[in-house]
């Protein structure tokens, strides 16, 4: 088969968009990485592994990470049922509630995370109201989790909403008609179909999170060894001119998201062939 | 053939409006430069500081505005920069082309002067008081009608105190805080900091450094959040209502007591504590680049001046001069006895070194 590099168009200028394009990203994304990696080359090795050795350095990856995927689970399960509900059903004030989706996007992410600190500290409406239960959240990796979590949200809805509304409701009705339960149409018809936009909506969420500074540093305490998320220790390198730390940190966690996303993509490749063939 | 000369005939065409486009590209550079140079025949300087200092310097640059009027007839417009004091250090080593740095650590414009060279090593001996126009201390911010009864340093590690301070890491407010905690305890076991620098009593002194050490470590078993920032410590303590007392800059303290609930906020002043000393200084390469130097030279040293002292204790800092200040505003400075970080610590290089670059003290207290 011949490599088809141009699709035959009624429109010209696919050399011009192509070129715009590829200047575009290199100018706004891939010049940026370039620079820190180039930043990061003239760091030796010693500098490197001590840097990211440190237990305090490990403690905010692990931190980070499992509070970003408990942030993105959490948004996988409830955002499905918000994006279900948004594609499915009228209702009076839909537009409103569709609406109220974006906020985490559009909200100054310092503004949410002093909201967030303000309802679940010790004193706030709901945090007063857990504290009876021995339930901390504002200071705790569980207020990291809640501020990633509503960060969040919106990369998952978005990206299932068009999914859901793509799902062909004769292809359910077949199912039903073929004998098939309301559980098994939902397992084996209707997941399978949003699976892919599922983890595209769940992992961009959680690499957002990866990254997120503004909203949690407010709410985490920023504790030593327990509430440090790893955006703040480049901060905090940064604080002490070390600019060379801060760098070793965002490059480990630049290919971290990078491996994780391509991770994902291949999960959804493979779920995409699965689903095909099946 | 005639497909080619259409060709070539366009390439011609194109060419044509290259040289148009040429044109045009010049003219609008040429209008920007004009712009550029028009605007750097006005004066304007730039004073990048940090936080706190937002009211002082709103206030004092209209003072010197007018005073510069008086003085030269010329009209100078100060714009001001405000954020962590360290994110604007970095900020004028990046390239941001301040006039002038009026910043909370010595160590910070250190940074400036070591990384980006923009002004000679010395900078620091070129005006008056080690070129701190203003000085201030740490105190205590507790609750109205102070219900732990803290007192003093020794009461913050009392088993019910919970106390609130920033990230030593991200907050130069919080360092400080840390070193007035340390030398307190010094203090309390030397009697006088000058058996520091003295060999003779060199064992002592250790033992002094290891008690304070670990009075420091059991002081942060007693903080449940680190905040990033002088500020949002403040607010976790009045708005969240977190911790029994805050450990604050004297200016921040008076301010939030008269902003958020003098009904709910008072300050107690320890015995001893800190002398904080925000340095100034003109960026000498930036400024002879501007071609303002002799507006930023004055600019700081009217800081210095009758007016410019009052301004600052107006906005609770301590002046260096007390004749021309008014006495209501003096009286509000309660007497204690203050340390200098040079004498107690030997500098802030030395002091970041030790105790908050990474492996310092302020790590091993967090180490598992």
């Amino acid at each position: 088969m011949r490599l088809q590099l141009r699709q035959k168009s009624v429109l010209p200028g696919f050399g011009l968009t192509m070129g715009y394009t590829l200047f575009y990203l290199g100018l706004i994304i891939l010049v940026p990485l370039a620079a820190l990696f180039a930043r990061s080359a003239g760091i030796t090795w010693e500098k490197f592994r001590d840097t990211v050795a440190d237990p305090r350095v490990l403690a905010s990856f692990r931190l980070s990470l499992w509070a970003s995927a408990a942030g993105a689970a959490v948004n996988a399960v409830f955002g499905f049922i918000v994006a279900w509900v948004l594609v499915r059903y009228t209702f009076p004030g839909k537009k409103v509630v569709d609406a109220l989706v974006d906020l985490p996007f559009a909200l100054p992410t310092a503004v949410s995370g002093i909201a967030l600190t303000s309802i679940y500290a010790p004193n706030g409406w709901i945090g007063r109201m857990l504290e009876p239960l021995g339930i901390q959240v504002a200071y705790t990796s569980l207020g990291v989790m809640v501020a990633l979590t509503f960060i969040g949200l919106p990369f998952v809805v978005r990206t299932l909403q068009p999914a859901l509304e793509d799902l062909d409701r004769e292809v359910e009705e077949a199912s039903a008609s073929l004998g098939a339960t309301r559980f098994k149409t939902f397992r084996r018809v209707i997941f399978p179909s949003v699976l892919p936009a599922l983890l595209t909506g769940a992992s961009l969420a959680f690499a957002r999170s990866l990254g997120e500074y503004g909203s949690v540093v407010f709410i985490s305490g920023n504790m030593p060894m327990k509430t440090e998320i790893t955006p703040l220790l480049i901060i905090t390198k940064l604080e002490q001119y070390d600019y060379e730390g801060a760098t070793v940190i965002a490059v480990v966690t630049l290919a971290a998201s990078f491996v994780l996303l391509l991770g994902v993509n291949v999960l959804q490749w493979w779920s995409r062939r699965r689903a095909g063939t099946a | 053939m005639a497909s080619v000369t259409g060709a070539a005939d366009r390439g011609l065409a194109g060419a044509g409006r290259w040289v148009r486009a040429l044109v045009a590209a010049g003219l609008v550079a040429a209008t920007l430069l004009a712009a550029a140079s028009a605007a750097a025949g006005q004066t304007e300087i730039l004073n990048v500081s940090y936080d706190p200092t937002r009211e002082l310097y709103k206030d004092f640059n209209e003072a010197f505005t007018k005073y510069w009027q008086a003085k030269s007839g010329q009209t100078v417009t100060v714009r001001q920069s405000h954020g962590g004091a360290g994110k604007q250090a970095r900020a004028v080593i990046d390239g941001l082309e301040a006039d002038v740095v009026t910043l909370a650590l010595a160590y910070d414009i250190d940074a400036i002067a070591e990384k980006a060279g923009l002004m000679p090593k010395d900078w620091q001996t070129r005006l008056p008081n080690n070129s701190c126009p203003y000085t201030s201390t740490i105190v205590f911010l507790v609750r109205k009608g102070n219900p732990k009864g803290i007192k003093d340093w020794g009461d913050l590690i009392k088993p019910d105190v919970s106390v609130i301070t920033p990230n030593p890491k991200t907050s130069g407010g919080a360092r400080w805080n840390i070193l007035a905690a340390w030398g307190y305890v010094l203090k309390q076991e030397l009697g006088d900091f000058a058996k520091l620098a003295d060999p003779k009593y060199a064992d002592e002194v250790a033992r002094a450094n290891a008690k304070a050490k670990a009075f420091v470590t059991e002081l942060f078993r007693h903080v449940p959040v680190l905040d990033s920032g002088a500020r949002g410590s403040t607010m976790t303590f009045v708005q969240r209502e977190m911790g029994d007392v805050l450990l604050a800059w004297e200016n921040e303290a008076f301010l939030a007591v008269n902003e958020l609930g003098p009904d709910k906020l008072q300050i107690v002043v320890p015995s001893l504590s800190i002398l904080a000393e925000p340095p100034v200084t003109v960026v000498d390469k930036v400024a002879e680049k501007h071609g303002t130097r002799a507006i930023a030279q004055a600019y700081l040293e009217y800081l210095y001046s009758a007016e410019g002292q009052a301004i600052v204790a107006k906005h609770y800092y301590r002046p260096i001069t007390r004749e021309s200040v008014p006495e209501e505003y003096l009286k509000r400075f309660p007497d204690l006895e203050l340390f200098r970080i040079d004498d107690v610590f030997g500098g802030w290089q030395k002091a970041q070194k030790e105790f908050f670059d990474d492996g310092g003290i302020f790590d091993q207290i967090y180490k598992p």
